[in-house]
């Protein structure tokens, strides 16, 4: 059931209002039902893989918390009798115990996920190297369908697991709320991927009808969608016209293409989030942001601390760290420090950290090379920023411009540029074509052909060209205006009639240019395939 | 919540649902000078009074049987509930429907859409059901009629369907938004032009002949309709040169209606006994019949049902006479338009036809 579908309309129609007619206590309950119902949908069969990932973090979960029980019983009981060494040797030894489970939990739902994700990436590279060296290469592929949201809900989950691991918070004692805590719909198809900790305390709580609740989860919901089927699926159509033929459309085309993806995956992504906290809010859950406007960013470090947020965060507090203070990489560090001099023995332990982390996180999106490239790529670009830094500095110290609106400007267009760039991995088909287009934007000068009619050609009219316009132009007024704090709040706070006026406005846009129904193909949100 | 908040936001809902619904009326199709198939069966909510004969099926009986003849000859009254490519379960469920307004005597189906086991397309279906009131018929012959890629929403709230047509709406979308002209006669489309029979395409072959089972469990189920509402069925193919009528067909009608005690008159092969000439009284070739053939098919038919149903002449009845004298005045006047456009045009401009180049 996609979110841009009237099933799903119709689905969460009648989920918020049973949701507010039932007694309070069973709200969560019926939202466990909606969640595994929403999951059926997506495919009956995808219901053993949740339901695996489920019951194992339960039972490691559980597990855990018992040794960490006993251990702190122990300990509280014992406190006199044992000397500081005994405490430590017993402690190491529940510590490892706990560590069994927690690997173990890892291992069975990472595999899975390495199963269903990425087997036919592997098969297909050691076939390509078999034949490089004269084999066959002929290990078929699996007929293995992806789950739905498998990557959101596996880091989600196995989050929990480490964090309960890490004595966070105590493990969930109730197997159904943690049951949906994993299978939560709203954020199952595409995040924020959210922590027990944060996600809990909503999550499971008595919600009252609240109208505030109700009206700015709406409009939260109704921005998504126009976000969604106004401007993404309309500017979809010439984006897949572009990105399907690179041989017709190199040079200027690319370059449209490029940008026109940009806007594409702003407005899919944050619109698929819109939906869900939405959705969440009439629910009276709250959900954690994931942006915060990540097109206003001066560059691509501060892009990834804005853009899907709560993924850079889970990479960063549950691979980087650990990685980081592992003892493998205190032995780099060390061996770094004595080989090579100061600075670059404290530089290489974080380069290969933040390598692996972005390898991983290219990983994440997609089980192909473009992926791992893409994800490197913003590794590189990261990396070479960071280490020009006394440069900017210096640069910065004799030219004093830093502070001007110009140079925000500029620095914001440059990371949109440099991201938007980064980027054409998603779209091309491989890694070499995607180089290919993006040298074509400077060695095939067609730019004239932009102004000859051909634009035309890649599906959309002159009228959709100006309601992309316009979609774009509130979506930059929309985000200016989200300076000042919620544009919801400010715009409560205004009289009647321009409320009004601006939530029909939307909602009349949204039926009437939406890019939905008959003649349009339904596009399911870009991040749902991760 | 106050009482003036609580009304604030009653109204504004209010506005919102009256906005949109002029929307939708806005951006439908209204099919007023071209596709006008599209305004049939909707037309039959105005009708004021009863009618002895209603008949359905497709193009074969809304081109080809006029209604007005059959008043003027033997004072019946009649309506053509067709559609353009209209599938048996959509003639099924229309006249589910139209036994909720009336019991006519006779029903007449036209059996070539027997030919037809499976949904064809969007846009015919389109065309038979957005006219449809809302009803539990309606939703049936939706169900009924889908394509894979259409969905209930679409007909309940047609905007979802036709919200894309904001950039080419036209003057008539406006002029029509609330009222459009009648453009049927009792669901008669009528055509004055001629353009004689010349070649006739060579029927393809069918890999089976055999109709499909859920075209014969709609014709069950309309025979068992017509039974509980005492309304007598008659199936007709009408005299259209082509879509090739099988032989194949023909007997399995044949052996259909002598085992369900229906009448079946086959059009095509009695062409002669109708007068039908084939190059004066059609429009297209013989895909259609223009209005001279569909009088002689009504003059025909009419003589039928009267002789075989002893359908009443209501012609000396002064409430009905003066309804029909009002529907005749439409049609000849329709026709004297059409025959000075074809005058003036050499084609019927009005109707949205291309001009021929023969």
């Amino acid at each position: 059931m996609l979110f841009a579908s009237y099933n799903f309309i119709v689905f969460i129609s009648v989920l918020f209002i049973i949701y507010y007619i039932i007694p309070k206590k069973y709200q969560w309950v019926l939202l466990l039902l909606a969640s595994y119902l929403f999951y059926f949908f997506a495919g009956p069969s995808y219901l053993i893989y949740i339901a695996a990932t489920t019951i194992s973090t339960y039972i490691a979960g559980r597990m855990i918390g018992n040794i960490a029980q006993s251990q702190a019983r122990y300990l509280s009981e014992h406190k006199k009798e044992l000397t500081r060494g005994e405490k430590r040797v017993y402690r190491d030894r529940q510590k490892s115990k706990m560590w069994r489970w927690l690997l173990a939990c890892l291992l069975f739902n990472f595999g899975i996920l390495a199963v269903v994700k990425y087997s036919n990436f592997v098969i297909a590279n050691i076939n390509h190297i078999s034949k490089a060296v004269g084999g066959t290469g002929g290990f078929s592929f699996w007929n293995i369908a992806l789950p739905m949201g498998i990557s959101f809900y596996t880091f989600q989950t196995m989050g929990y697991i480490i964090d309960v691991y890490r004595g966070k918070y105590s493990p969930e004692k109730n197997i159904f709320k943690l049951a949906l805590f994993v299978s939560f719909f709203p954020q199952l198809v595409q995040g924020p991927i959210s922590r027990f900790d944060d996600l809990s305390q909503t999550l499971f709580k008595e919600h009252p009808f609240e109208y505030r609740n109700i009206s700015f989860g709406l409009q939260r919901i109704v921005w998504g969608y126009f976000k969604k089927v106004v401007i993404a699926d309309r500017i979809m159509v010439a984006v897949n016209t572009l990105i399907k033929d690179p041989e017709t459309y190199q040079g200027a085309f690319a370059l449209v293409g490029m940008l026109f993806y940009a806007f594409q995956l702003y407005a899919d992504f944050t619109g698929g989030i819109d939906i869900t906290i939405g959705i969440a809010e009439v629910l009276g859950i709250k959900v954690k942001e994931n942006f915060d406007r990540p097109y206003f960013s001066k560059s691509i470090a501060e892009y990834w601390r804005r853009w899907h947020i709560t993924m850079g965060t889970w990479f960063r507090d549950y691979l980087f760290y650990p990685l980081s203070t592992s003892k493998g990489m205190m032995k780099i560090y060390k061996f770094t420090r004595q080989h090579f001099n100061p600075y670059l023995g404290k530089r290489i332990p974080v380069y290969i950290s933040t390598i692996i982390v972005w390898f991983t996180t290219g990983l994440w999106h997609g089980s192909s090379w473009n992926f791992i490239v893409w994800g490197l790529m913003n590794c590189f670009v990261i990396v070479i920023s960071q280490e020009l830094e006394p440069l900017y500095s210096w640069f910065h110290s004799k030219v004093r411009i830093g502070n001007t609106i110009g140079f925000r400007v500029f620095q914001v267009i440059r990371t949109v540029l440099l991201l938007s760039a980064i980027r054409m991995f998603d779209c091309y088909r491989d890694v070499p074509t995607t180089f290919r287009m993006f040298g074509s934007m400077f060695t095939v000068f067609n730019y004239r052909e932009l102004f000859n009619g051909s634009m035309l050609n890649l599906g959309l009219s002159m009228a959709d060209y100006g309601v992309l316009l316009l979609g774009l132009v509130i979506l930059l007024t929309v985000s200016l205006v989200q300076r000042k704090g919620s544009v919801r709040a400010q715009l409560a706070s205004r009289p009647h009639l321009i409320r009004y006026a601006i939530y029909y406005a939307l909602l009349i846009a949204i039926l009437i240019f939406g890019a939905y129904g008959v003649g349009y193909d339904s596009s399911q949100f870009i991040y749902n395939q991760f | 919540m106050n009482k003036k908040k609580f009304g604030l936001r009653v109204a504004a809902v209010c506005f919102l649902f009256i906005a949109i619904w002029l929307l939708q009326r806005l951006l439908m199709p209204k099919y007023v000078s071209a596709i006008v198939e599209g305004s049939l069966i909707e037309e039959y909510y105005r009708e004021e009074t009863s009618h002895d004969v209603i008949f359905v099926g497709d193009c074969e009986v809304y081109e080809n049987i006029s209604p007005i003849a059959l008043w003027d000859n033997y004072g019946i009254t009649s309506f053509i509930r067709g559609g353009a490519q209209q599938l048996i379960w959509q003639s099924y469920y229309l006249l589910e429907e139209t036994f909720k307004y009336e019991k006519p005597e006779v029903a007449v189906f036209n059996i070539l859409a027997m030919q037809y086991d499976e949904p064809q397309s969007e846009a015919y279906n389109r065309l038979n059901l957005d006219g449809m009131r809302m009803s539990k018929e309606k939703i049936k012959s939706i169900n009924a009629s889908m394509m894979e890629d259409e969905h209930l929403a679409e007909y309940l709230f047609p905007l979802l369907r036709y919200h894309s047509r904001w950039n080419e709406l036209s003057w008539e979308d406006f002029k029509y938004i609330f009222n459009k002209d009648k453009i049927s006669h009792n669901g008669y489309y009528m055509r004055v032009d001629i353009q004689p029979v010349k070649t006739i395409p060579k029927p393809k072959k069918l890999p089976s002949y055999e109709f499909g089972e859920k075209a014969w469990e709609y014709l069950n189920r309309m025979v068992e309709l017509c039974k509980e509402n005492d309304v007598q069925l008659v199936l007709i193919k009408a005299p259209s040169i082509y879509p090739h009528w099988y032989d194949e067909w023909d007997a399995q009608i044949k052996e259909y209606s002598e085992e369900h005690d229906l009448l079946y008159i086959n059009l095509l092969q009695k062409a002669d006994e109708v007068g039908i000439d084939y190059n004066t009284d059609t429009y297209n070739g013989g895909l259609h019949l223009n209005i001279s053939g569909a009088e002689k098919v009504a003059v025909y038919l009419g003589n039928i049902l009267k002789e075989t149903y002893g359908l009443k002449d209501h012609r000396d009845e002064p409430e009905l006479s003066s309804v029909w004298q009002e529907k005749s005045r439409f049609y000849n006047e329709m026709r004297e338009k059409q025959l000075r456009e074809l005058e003036e045009y050499g084609y019927l401009k009005s109707l949205g036809v291309e001009k021929r180049e023969d």
